[in-house]
């Protein structure tokens, strides 16, 4: 399954990086790399783009770009 | 150019120590967000703006500081995340950095966020760089719960380590002792080892770069662009380079059975961990961002997000043009003070040319542009709120999915909302876009969003031609109208002249901040004024030759005053009801001005183009008045004025309006307000889309396909219309 395949609150592990070039590049620029732990906060208006937290950062991805990291599920994220 | 390859190491040395006696160069590297602006005004004291919006620096900005008896010029670099050069900013970084002549960088870091930013320090060693690493924000982060061992770091990194608060200018003392302790200081002597495994790839491709001369500086860095298959565009390669790299990155992703690229950015993290082991004792706590994440959870809605959205954007026009009337009323009964100061100079009634260049054309062209600053800069402070406070990106995630269908991009967004002040400003907010064709496409469409000069005109048409019912919707269907072309012919675009991969739209999020008065405010001024310069200059050009194309060459003799020779018309003191015959002396005057018009040159331009624009319904008289709105779309408004006989008219005169309702029908009204809002993008507008473009093509496009588009769509339009009564 992919980032893209992720519910809201969901945590995912990320088992490997696809697509290529600038986007690639960027998404490891910015720590999007395997075994980097993921948790979608919220999607946009039509489910596009999703909003990602990785850590100290957040970030969004389209929906292209999400379905290009192969994520494993982390189990739901703890509220609170 | 042959940056590494010329400069031998002898020579760079020298080049540097001559350096430190004249001018230090310091390089501002950093990540988006990281506060970069803030520093870099905490330290020079320049006028710059602190953007939270991501990319906002991507001019090159440079300034002067002096400590302890030697000067620094300290040049902001782009925000990046890396060096990779697939965006404008990271092929800037890299070259300025490549380049060689930067003596110190410091590297910008969000406190908060420190492993990120050791992602890039690790580049900034490969490539060269003598960095001094600034934690930024470092209140923020102390707050959320981190602890930061400083000198630890600083000893692991072998590097200065400092912390700063830019926007409040603690600390910056301190970093820039550090600088001049790094320039004082010897250069790093072994070179930087992330990966075994890489380094046994790189080194075959060094020595080839070593034995044809590269700088050794930068041999790391280049040996590591050609293992990813990447060639430097800035200088030419040594022979055998980029075969020896593909057989190497060939040997190592088979041995590993994992990409370059994959294994260069691991080693990168590998290399952010290593340095914060031991050091970070304890993190960022997770609910630091607590607050902010609440009022995401509002603003940012997947429901309720785009209609708050759509209400903020709504209160800053109307705060826009509430709050800037009256300012406006005072520049413009200003210009007219100024505008009789100057007539009075000449005694009563006596025609000058000079005079008529200078209250007609100078002052007329100039005011007609500044009256429009109060609402542009008004524009600019709601602007820089939303940007400082970081509510910008929530809107470009929340409006990345509708213009990405036609072919945009979330940032697109805020040009072309700019656009509705001024073109000009929004054409040069598309720097906040990383990708080229998305850029184009932006700027290219971006006139179709009706400014602020285009107003004037709705306002006199529209309630010349429509009952009051129907003045507010035909005003919305007009900038509906250009909204909806903008995004079709955006999509036209990226199917057709910029077709291409889309750029990637991975956008970070900062945390909301509360933005500080002197940001904003720095910012509004600084945007204002390049307004102010660049449409001024322009525009006085425009409006000089603008006066003398509808002023020249003058009749011989007016027919109005043949008239009343021969006894047609008769002057008297009070206007008469009832009898053509019976004109005052202001109404001669008017209809000598209309004939003074009707044989200049633009007159005659009219004339000539009648053919062609009497399909969509205009007569020459629209037409003379549209040359006029090409030099600046309200200049359209005192045009129709004088080739109607008004004399100078506002979009308030109420017998220009009389006029207009005699002379022409609602659908002519329409067809000219359709045709005022898609073709002909103002002069200043051209100038600046050439000058952001880089190319006269792509400005001519503009002009040319819009106008284009234009013709045809008003010629559809009226001649339905006809069909239709």
């Amino acid at each position: 399954m992919t980032a893209s395949d992720l519910r809201t609150g969901q945590k995912g592990r990320i088992t490997a990086v696809g697509g290529r070039g600038a986007i690639r590049q960027r998404l490891l620029d910015l720590g999007l790399r395997p075994r980097a732990e993921i948790v979608i906060e919220r999607v946009a208006p039509a489910g596009d783009p999703i909003w990602v937290r990785l850590g100290a950062t957040q970030l969004a991805l389209r929906q292209l770009e999400a379905a290009s990291i192969s994520v494993e599920a982390a189990g739901a994220r703890v509220l609170g | 150019m042959t940056a590494p390859a010329a400069s031998s190491p002898a020579t760079a040395t020298a080049k540097a120590a001559e350096r430190v006696r004249s001018l230090v160069r310091v390089g501002l590297a950093g990540n988006p967000n990281a506060g970069k602006s803030s520093v870099f005004n905490a330290m020079t004291g320049a006028r710059q703006h602190v953007g939270n919006y991501p990319g906002v620096t991507v001019e090159r900005r440079s300034g002067t500081y002096s400590s302890e008896g030697t000067r620094y010029e300290l040049v902001d670099l782009p925000g990046t995340y890396s060096l990779s050069s697939y965006s404008p900013e990271e092929r800037i970084t890299e070259h300025e950095l490549l380049q060689g002549e930067l003596d110190v960088v410091v590297l910008v870091a969000d406190s908060s966020n420190v492993s990120r930013s050791l992602v890039l320090l690790a580049q900034l060693l490969q490539i060269g760089a003598r960095p001094v690493l600034c934690l930024n924000m470092s209140d923020e982060a102390r707050r959320a719960g981190q602890r930061l061992d400083v000198p630890g770091l600083e000893a692991k990194l072998g590097i200065p380590v400092v912390e700063t608060v830019g926007h409040r200018g603690i600390g910056v003392e301190d970093l820039k002792s550090a600088v001049a302790r790094a320039v004082a200081g010897p250069a790093r002597a072994e070179r930087l080892l992330l990966d075994e495994r890489l380094d046994r790839a790189l080194r075959p491709v060094e020595a080839k770069l070593a034995a044809a001369g590269v700088a050794p500086d930068a041999r790391a860095w280049v040996a590591t662009r050609l293992l990813l298959g990447k060639e430097p565009s800035d200088f030419e390669l040594p022979p055998g380079c980029v075969e020896e790299a593909a057989a190497q990155r060939e040997a190592i992703e088979t041995e590993t059975g994992l990409d370059v690229a994959l294994l260069v950015a691991e080693s990168y993290h590998a290399f952010a961990e290593r340095s914060l082991r031991d050091v970070l004792s304890a993190p960022v706590r997770p609910d630091a961002r607590a607050v902010s994440d609440r009022i995401d959870s509002v603003l940012a809605h997947r429901v309720w997000g785009l209609p708050i959205f759509a209400l903020v954007m709504y209160g800053i026009f109307s705060l826009t043009f509430t709050l800037g009337e009256a300012p406006m009323g005072w520049i413009e009964q200003g210009f007219e003070a100024l505008a009789a100061a100057v007539s009075g100079l000449w005694a009563g009634g006596q025609d000058s040319p000079l005079r008529s260049l200078l209250v007609d054309g100078v002052i007329g062209g100039v005011g007609g542009v500044i009256v429009f600053l109060p609402n542009i800069l008004l524009l600019f402070l709601g602007l820089a709120l939303l940007e400082d406070t970081g509510y910008m990106a929530r809107a470009a995630f929340l409006m990345d999915r509708v213009l990405s269908r036609f072919g945009l991009h979330g940032r697109s967004f805020i040009p072309m909302v700019t656009g509705f002040g001024c073109s000009i400003p929004g054409i040069m907010a598309t720097r906040t876009l990383d990708d080229e064709r998305d850029r184009l496409t932006t700027m290219l469409v971006l006139p179709l969003m009706s400014c602020g000069a285009r107003l004037p005109i709705y306002l006199l048409l529209v309630p010349a031609f429509f009952p009051s019912a129907w003045r507010a919707p035909m005003l919305w269907l007009i900038y509906a109208v250009g909204v909806g072309l903008a995004l079709v012919l955006a999509l036209v675009l990226r199917k057709s002249l910029l077709r291409g991969e889309e750029a990637p739209f991975v956008m970070e999020l900062p945390p909301y901040r509360v933005p500080t008065l002197r940001a904003v405010v720095r910012k509004m001024t600084e945007r204002g004024w390049l307004y102010l310069r660049k449409a001024g200059t322009i525009i006085l050009a425009i409006s000089i030759v603008m006066w003398a194309i509808t002023s020249y060459p003058k009749p011989d003799r007016y027919e109005v005053d043949a008239d009343i020779a021969a006894g047609a018309l008769v002057v008297v003191e009070e206007p008469v009801a009832g009898d053509d015959r019976l004109v005052t002396e202001e109404e001669v005057e008017r209809r000598r001005s209309a004939e003074d018009l009707r044989t200049s040159i633009a007159g005659r331009i009219g004339v000539a183009i009648e053919p062609v624009l009497a399909p969509l319904g205009f007569d020459h008289r629209l037409a003379t008045a549209m040359l006029g709105a090409f030099a600046a779309k309200e200049v359209f408004v005192a045009q129709l004025g004088i080739v109607h006989s008004m004399g100078e008219t506002d979009e308030e005169s109420v017998p220009l309006r009389e006029a207009l309702q005699r002379d022409y029908t609602p659908l002519t009204g329409f067809c000219l307000m359709l045709f005022l809002l898609v073709a002909t993008p103002c002069m200043a507008t051209i100038a600046v889309t050439r000058r952001e473009s880089g190319s006269w093509k792509w400005a001519l496009l503009q002009l040319g396909g819009l106008t284009a588009v234009a013709y045809v769509l008003t010629l559809v339009v009226n001649q339905i219309g006809r069909l239709f009564g």
